[in-house]
C-alpha cells in the first residue's frame, strides 16, 4: 500500500507553481495558435498537470522521461526552460530543437528529456532501451515513459512492456488515462475499466492512482522508483485524469458530454491543491501570487521566443546526419 | 595484419567480437542470437565472452527490439539489433523511420543515434514471399539512415566495424547466400569506409553498378563476356546511402555505358535511383541509355523455377550488356 502522502506547505506551493506554469503555458500556447504564431497544432495538458508534476517531483535530475504529442506538461515538470520551449513551439532558432521539432518533438537529453514522440506509444520501446543502456553504464537512473489511454492499445506498448519485464528494466510506465482519444472514449476502446490490470500480464505491478492529486502521484512514483532502482523491474502507474480542453487547439468537433466535463472541472487538480493549501492556512493572496508568477514566467517566455531569430532556410538540410567523413551532400542525394 | 580465408558470417562475427571488446557500450539484441549464436552463427561466441546483459536473446518483438536499440543509442550506447530475416523489418518500420532515422533531425541536431540494424536477406533459397524480400530501397528513401550491403567477407567485416563506430543509424543488410562464401580477411581491427565504392573488376566497355549478390552476378557475367572480348567494369557500391557517385561517375565517364544490377523490385528501386544519379552526374558521357537488371515487380514465389524467373540472373545481365552494345534500347 502507498503510505499516506505528506508534504509541507512550502513543497506544496512549489508543486502548485509548477502546475500553474504548465497551465499558463498551455493557455498562452492556445492563444498563440489562434494568432497563427504557432503552426500545425497544440495539444494542451490542461487538467492533467498533477500527473507530470507529481511524477517528476519524485525524480532525480539524472532520471529520464519520454513524452507524447501532449508533452508540454512533461517538459515543464522536468524543469525545461519555458523560454526555449516557447521558442521551439513558435519555430525559432533558440528553441530546444532550433525550430526543427515544434510542439510535438521537444528534446533535451541534457535535462533528462529523451524526446517527445508524436507517434502514439512510439517512445515506449525507446524508454526500455534507454533504461537497459543506463544499466550497462552502471547507472541507476530510471526512465519514465508517459503515454495515454489511447496508446494502451498499440502493439508497440505490448512489446515494450514485455521486453521491460524480461530485462527487469528500470522503467516506469505512466498511463495518463484522460478518458478520451480524440472522439473515442476509453470505454469504447478497451473492455477493462483499469488499464493498470494489464501489468499483471507482464508480471509486474500495476497501480491505479488519482491523476488529479499531485501528492499521490509523487508518492506512487517514489514507490515505483525504489523498485526500479533496486533492479526489481518496471511498474505501470495508471493516472486517472481528464483533459479539460479539446484534443488540440485545432479540434473542431468535441463529443464529450458537458456534464462529464463539468464534473471533472470541479476536480481540477489546481483547484484541489489550492484548496488544500488554503485549508492548511496558506493565505489566498499567496495562491494568487503563485498564479501571477507563473503567468509572468510564461509572458517572459513568449517575449523571449518572439525576439528569437527565425531559422535560416539555408540550414534546412543540416543535421540530417551526424558528422562523418562521408557526410557530404553530393553523396546523399 | 595476417590474412586468412573466412566466410562472410565469420567475418561479421569477428567485427562484432572486436567492437564489443573495444567499446563496452556495444551490445547485441535479436532472436536466437545468444545461446545458439544466431541462425547463421554471426553472433556465435558472444554470449560466452560478453554475458547476457550485452548479448540478449530477445522475445519475438522486432519493433520492441529496434525501439529499444534507438533508446539505448540516445543514452550513449551502440546497440546492434539483428533481424533474423530482413523481411521482419516490416514490423519495425515506425521505429526505424519515425524514430531511428529522424530523432537527430527533429532534435535540431543535438542527439545522435549510433544504432545498427542488421538483417539477413534470404532470397534465392525457396523461403517464399515473406522471407525473401530485398528492401534496401525503402531505407534509401528515408532521410537520416545509412544503408550498407556488403558483397565480400573483407568488406563485411570492415563495413560492420565502421557502421558500429558511426554516429548514425545504419541499416546493414546481409545476403544470406553470401554468408558461406569465403574470402581473405585480415585479423584484427580495420574499417572499410562508408560511402566508398570498390571496383571489383576493371574493364573499359560497360560499367556494372551492383552490390551484395549483384556483385557475384556481375563478376560471373564479366568472365563470360570477356570470352567475347567485352570487358565489364564492376563497381561494387557497398554503401547505397551515402552513394559514392564520384567513383561510379568516373567509371561511366570511362566506359560511356551503365547497367545497374539490383535484386530489389524494379519500380522505385535502387537501380532506378542509381540511373537517375548518373543522368545527373554524367549524362554527356553516356553512349547508350542506362539499363536496369532487377527483380520483377512481383512478390517472391516459392518454386525454384518461379523464383529464378523473378530474380535477376547472370543471363539477364549478359543479355542486357550485349543488347546495349548491339544498340537495342533497354534490352
Amino acid at each position: 500500500m502507498v503510505p499516506a502522502p505528506v508534504a509541507d506547505a512550502a513543497t506544496l506551493e512549489e508543486l502548485l507553481l509548477r502546475m500553474w506554469r504548465i497551465r499558463a503555458f498551455e493557455i498562452r500556447a492556445m492563444e498563440l495558435f489562434e494568432e497563427k504564431l504557432i503552426r500545425g497544432s497544440v495539444h494542451p495538458y490542461i487538467g492533467m498537470e498533477a500527473i507530470a508534476v507529481g511524477v517528476c517531483a519524485a525524480l532525480r535530475p539524472d532520471d529520464f522521461i519520454t513524452s507524447t504529442h501532449r508533452g508540454h506538461g512533461h517538459c515543464v515538470a522536468k524543469g525545461l526552460d519555458l523560454r526555449r520551449m516557447m521558442a521551439e513551439i513558435i519555430g525559432r532558432e533558440d528553441g530546444y530543437c532550433r525550430g526543427r521539432g515544434g510542439s510535438m518533438h521537444i528534446t533535451a537529453i541534457e535535462q533528462g528529456m529523451l524526446g517527445a514522440d508524436a507517434i502514439v506509444a512510439g517512445s515506449s520501446a525507446l524508454a526500455v532501451g534507454a533504461a537497459h543502456g543506463l544499466r550497462l553504464q552502471g547507472r541507476d537512473s530510471v526512465v519514465v515513459c508517459f503515454f495515454g489511454d489511447g496508446a494502451a492499445n498499440q502493439g508497440i506498448l505490448h512489446e515494450a512492456c514485455n521486453l521491460a519485464a524480461v530485462l527487469s528494466a528500470q522503467v516506469i510506465f505512466v498511463c495518463e488515462n484522460n478518458e478520451w482519444a480524440i472522439s473515442t472514449p476509453a470505454s469504447a476502446s478497451t473492455r477493462v475499466p483499469n488499464i493498470a490490470v494489464r501489468a499483471a500480464g507482464y508480471g509486474f505491478p500495476g497501480v491505479v492512482a488519482d491523476g488529479n492529486d499531485v501528492v499521490e502521484m509523487r508518492a506512487v512514483t517514489e514507490e515505483a522508483l525504489a523498485r526500479a532502482r533496486a533492479g526489481d523491474g518496471p511498474t505501470l502507474i495508471e493516472a486517472k485524469s481528464y483533459r479539460i480542453t479539446a484534443h488540440s487547439a485545432a479540434t473542431k468537433i468535441d463529443l464529450r458530454p458537458v456534464e462529464e466535463l463539468d464534473a471533472w472541472r470541479a476536480r481540477d487538480p489546481i483547484l484541489q491543491l489550492s484548496g488544500k493549501l488554503v485549508e492548511s492556512g496558506v493565505a489566498e493572496a499567496r495562491i494568487v501570487e503563485i498564479e501571477t508568477q507563473a503567468r509572468a514566467d510564461v509572458d517572459a517566455a513568449v517575449e523571449f521566443a518572439l525576439a528569437s531569430p527565425r531559422p535560416d532556410p539555408g540550414t534546412a538540410t543540416e543535421d540530417v546526419y551526424a558528422p562523418a567523413d562521408w557526410n557530404v551532400l553530393e553523396r546523399l542525394s | 595484419m595476417s590474412e586468412r580465408d573466412l566466410t562472410m558470417a565469420e567475418a561479421l562475427n569477428e567485427a562484432l567480437h572486436g567492437e564489443m571488446e573495444r567499446d563496452s557500450g556495444v551490445f547485441v539484441v535479436g532472436e536466437d542470437i545468444a545461446q545458439i549464436g544466431g541462425l547463421f552463427q554471426v553472433t556465435a561466441g558472444l554470449l560466452e565472452r560478453f554475458g547476457p546483459q550485452r548479448v540478449i536473446d530477445a522475445p519475438i518483438s522486432e519493433a520492441g527490439q529496434v525501439g529499444a536499440g534507438v533508446g539505448a543509442a540516445l543514452v550513449g550506447c551502440r546497440p546492434v539489433v539483428e533481424l533474423q530475416i530482413a523481411d521482419f523489418v516490416t514490423l519495425t518500420m515506425d521505429q526505424v523511420v519515425n524514430h531511428a532515422a529522424k530523432w537527430r533531425y527533429m532534435s535540431g541536431g543535438k542527439v545522435t543515434v549510433p544504432f545498427v540494424l542488421r538483417g539477413a536477406v534470404s532470397s534465392g533459397i525457396g523461403m517464399a514471399g515473406q522471407h525473401s524480400q530485398t528492401l534496401e530501397a525503402w531505407f534509401v528513401h528515408a532521410p537520416g539512415l545509412v544503408v550498407i550491403m556488403p558483397s565480400t567477407p573483407y568488406d563485411a567485416k570492415g563495413l560492420l566495424t565502421a557502421a558500429i563506430r558511426d554516429d548514425n543509424p545504419v541499416v546493414f543488410l546481409e545476403k544470406r547466400l553470401l554468408y558461406s562464401r569465403r574470402g581473405p580477411v585480415p585479423e584484427g581491427d580495420y574499417t572499410v569506409p562508408i560511402g566508398v565504392a570498390d571496383i571489383k573488376r576493371e574493364g573499359s566497355d560497360v560499367t556494372v553498378a551492383c552490390y551484395a549478390q549483384g556483385v557475384q552476378l556481375a563478376l560471373q557475367a564479366g568472365r563470360q563476356l570477356a570470352e567475347q572480348g567485352i570487358e565489364l567494369e564492376v563497381v561494387d557500391l557497398r554503401t547505397l546511402k551515402p552513394l559514392d557517385i564520384e567513383t561510379l561517375g568516373d567509371s561511366v565517364r570511362k566506359t560511356g555505358r551503365l547497367v545497374v544490377v539490383s535484386e530489389g523490385a524494379r519500380a522505385g528501386g535502387v537501380a532506378s535511383e542509381v540511373v537517375a544519379r548518373i543522368v545527373d552526374e554524367a549524362y554527356d558521357s553516356l553512349r547508350a541509355a542506362p539499363v536496369r537488371v532487377t527483380a520483377k515487380d512481383t512478390p517472391i514465389p516459392y518454386a525454384a523455377q518461379l523464383e529464378r524467373a523473378v530474380m535477376p540472373q547472370v543471363d539477364d545481365l549478359v543479355a542486357a550488356v550485349t543488347g546495349m552494345l548491339e544498340g537495342v534500347p533497354g534490352a
